[in-house]
């Protein structure tokens, strides 16, 4: 086999292997997607595939057992078929065609069906109206009867949600970078035992802190504000978001700095004109990860946001929906789709920062 | 325009010593080039000049005004970097133009300036485009503009066209010349290429671990090295190095080198009288050994045996490598000369060009 060919083959497998890993990812988020369209009763009658185009058997003629005077104990022949009542209850399939006893041996009947393409593309948005919704809905039944349901009010959950989340990964990225910028360029006396400080908070779980903090938020006021929230997961991000950008604004070029330094720019200039533009992939970085980590969590917000239905952030309110309707398949998936929409966006908007390399062209190479 | 001066400077890291007492004035646009091998602190002579790395001791002045304590923006510098340090995500127009906006130089005054950096270095079409979209002369170029555009009394550059390729570079060593006739203004600049200093500095200081060595023309330098460092370090290939026994006979001083006895022109006889007996280390410049029928006319020249051990035609000049016995010399010599590896070869050195040195201190003897 040649060099060419042999990369061609190697290639080939990696495609492969990336192409399985999408579809593994992809594939049930897929079907939380539209499951979360589908009514009640299909989500309970077939899988969120049939959807698709399928084969499905459909029945062409019902017959009644007593009228072919069938006797149901012995072996019966039905249709060009023949089967003991245990063997027609599974279907016996004779060419395209399908026959199969339906109910008891008694009062049951016999269905002949045939395999035809078809489709199960019936949606509704009824799902997401009642998860959404803060108010009481109200909807009819198949029957006509008129049910009232609380909604789940995830718009205000979500509204939270974002309250929570977009404070609580932009100041920890502000103070960070400052911080990774002073670290890494600036010399003051203790740099290096500050630094080894914020490396070692990397390591504390932060499970240790809830208490202390409680107490202290307990005493300050803070237990069930935004800005207890946003102060705990700053805290919590902090060490993180220094030492990630430290390990990025360090690579900076050094000349390119000492260029600025000697046209004139302060600390502060060089900051904001050179250092925040082309740390971009690594704060867009540390922004995704800090902004998926506060959007999912559950254990900081049931702690220091508690029960206040007014304030729960959308992770709480989906482990209530599983709390309480647990067999509601078609409001699960809503919920869920609806806690996932926004990290999806987060991430498909911001991915090309994790591939582009901003700092091609300012020195050789 | 400015002078720079520096009085007992000193740099340490620990207790490393860097720069060990430099001393040099540098007059108003003379264009000095610091040359050394690698770790021998010319370019820590130029950042401290720059205003990035603290003195350690000493004074550093330009102009009459002391600048240890003033900060880079104040020193009324510009740099170039040899890895040209641009900002990778501004356009040319900015980043040439990013030092006059930070000092609120005003708007027609910085377009001004930067249009016409633009057309002393040819880069007026590429202004508004990223440095990543740019060659890596043009890259160079833009640096330069970069500083030129701050009109400042002291231009630096640390290696500037070590990134660049042999044939750009030659071009570029003859630009920054001619810019430097241009400006008037003074000039410093670092390299490791002594063909770059040779060709470009008004003087040349050759530095090693730290001391400076020797501060001269070009010309001086060649012809009058100070030690036996600046001898080898200047000249390619480098001078041969040989011990040798002074020795008195007849009222001549002969060099004996164990291997080959050559005369001290009667002339400069007064000169190494007081080293008559002793051992001493003898430099000859490999273009100063010719073959006997090539020699230029009118040498004092002195003869030598050996056999060739090596013999590299590089097309307008032949490098021979010999051996006299215990000693190796190369030898510059006539194209013409036959001669193949493993033959005896008679040679001549011209002992006008002897260079003598104290074996112990490794200073000339003049």
């Amino acid at each position: 086999m040649g060099a060419s060919s042999q990369r061609r083959l190697n290639m080939l497998i990696v495609n492969f292997a990336l192409l399985f890993i999408v579809l593994l990812w992809t594939i049930p988020t897929l079907g939380i997607f539209v499951s979360s369209f589908r009514t009640r009763g299909d989500i309970q009658a077939s899988g969120w595939w049939t959807v698709l185009p399928h084969k499905a058997w459909e029945t062409t003629a019902t017959l009644s057992p007593t009228d072919l005077g069938l006797d149901p104990n012995g072996v019966m022949n039905v249709e060009g078929v023949t089967g003991t009542f245990e063997e027609l209850r599974q279907g016996v399939q004779s060419g395209d065609t399908r026959v199969i006893w339906i109910g008891n041996k008694r009062l049951g009947r016999i269905e002949v069906q045939k395999q035809k393409w078809a489709v199960n593309w019936e949606f509704t948005l009824e799902n997401y109206q009642q998860v959404l919704s803060g108010k009481a809905i109200q909807f009819t039944n198949a029957d006509g009867t008129v049910e009232t349901i609380p909604g789940d009010n995830m718009v205000g959950a979500f509204l939270n949600s974002l309250a929570v989340a977009i404070p609580a990964t932009i100041i920890p990225i502000l103070i960070a970078a400052f911080a990774a910028y002073a670290f890494a360029w600036m010399r003051f006396p203790g740099r290096r035992i500050l630094f080894i400080m914020v490396v070692a908070l990397l390591v504390v779980p932060l499970q240790i802190a809830l208490v202390p903090i409680l107490r202290d938020y307990n005493t300050l006021q803070l237990n069930g504000t935004f800005l207890g929230m946003w102060l705990a997961h700053t805290g919590f991000g902090l060490a993180l978001a220094t030492y990630l950008l430290y390990n990025y604004i360090s690579t900076l070029p050094r000349e390119t700095l000492e260029s600025a330094f000697i046209d004139g720019a302060s600390h502060f200039t060089i900051f904001m004109r050179l250092i925040l533009p082309l740390s971009v992939p690594a704060l867009a970085s540390f922004a995704i990860f800090q902004f998926l980590w506060v959007w999912n969590d559950y254990l900081i917000a049931l702690i220091f946001l508690g029960g206040n239905p007014e304030t729960k952030v959308i992770t709480m309110r989906l482990a209530d929906i599983v709390g309480s309707r647990g067999n509601d398949w078609h409001l699960l998936t809503a919920g869920a789709f609806i806690t996932m929409i926004l990290p999806l966006i987060v991430f498909f908007s911001l991915q090309r920062y994790f591939v582009r390399g901003l700092m091609a062209g300012s020195v050789k190479g | 325009m400015a002078s720079v001066t520096y009085k007992n400077v000193y740099k340490r890291f620990g207790d490393v010593v860097v720069i060990n007492d430099l001393n040099m004035d540098i007059a108003d646009k003379e264009f000095v080039v610091f040359v050394g091998p690698s770790g021998c602190g010319k370019s820590t002579s130029l950042r401290m000049l720059a205003g990035l790395e603290e003195i350690s001791d000493g004074e550093i002045s330009i102009g009459d005004r002391v600048v240890n304590d003033v900060p880079p923006k104040d020193r009324d510098i510009a740099m170039v970097f040899q890895s040209y340090a641009l900002y990778p995500h501004m356009s040319v127009y900015d980043n040439m133009a990013f030092g006059l906006k930070l000092r609120k130089t005003p708007k027609a005054e910085i377009d001004r300036r930067v249009k016409e950096a633009a057309d002393i270095l040819g880069l007026g079409s590429l202004l508004e485009r990223k440095p990543k979209a740019l060659s890596g002369g043009q890259r160079q170029r833009v640096a330069v503009g970069r500083a030129i555009v701050r009109e400042p009394a002291v231009f630096l550059m640390d290696e500037p066209l070590s990134n660049l390729d042999a044939k750009l570079r030659v071009s570029a060593r003859a630009e920054i010349t001619k810019l430097h006739k241009r400006l008037g203004t003074t000039f410093i600049y670092v390299t490791h290429d002594q063909v770059e200093a040779m060709t470009m500095g008004d003087r040349i200081a050759v530095l090693a671990d730290g001391i400076l060595q020797q501060i001269d023309s070009p010309r001086n330098l060649y012809n009058k090295p100070n030690n036996v460092f600046v001898a080898g370090f200047i000249g390619s290939p480098a001078m041969n190095f040989f011990t040798a026994t002074m020795v008195q006979e007849d009222g001549h001083l002969f060099l004996d080198s164990g291997d080959f006895r050559v005369q001290i022109p009667d002339d400069r006889k007064p000169v190494f009288q007081s080293y008559a007996g002793s051992e001493v280390t003898m430099g000859m410049r490999p273009e100063h050994i010719h073959s006997p029928e090539f020699a230029p006319p009118g040498i004092v020249a002195s003869p030598i045996k050996g056999s060739a051990e090596l013999v590299e035609l590089l097309g307008h000049e032949l490098h021979l490598y010999v051996s006299t016995g215990k000693n190796s010399l190369v030898a510059t010599v006539d194209t013409r000369m036959n001669v193949n590896v493993g033959n005896n070869v008679d040679l001549v050195m011209d002992m006008g060009n002897l260079h003598l040195f104290d074996k112990k201190t490794e200073k000339a003897i003049r």
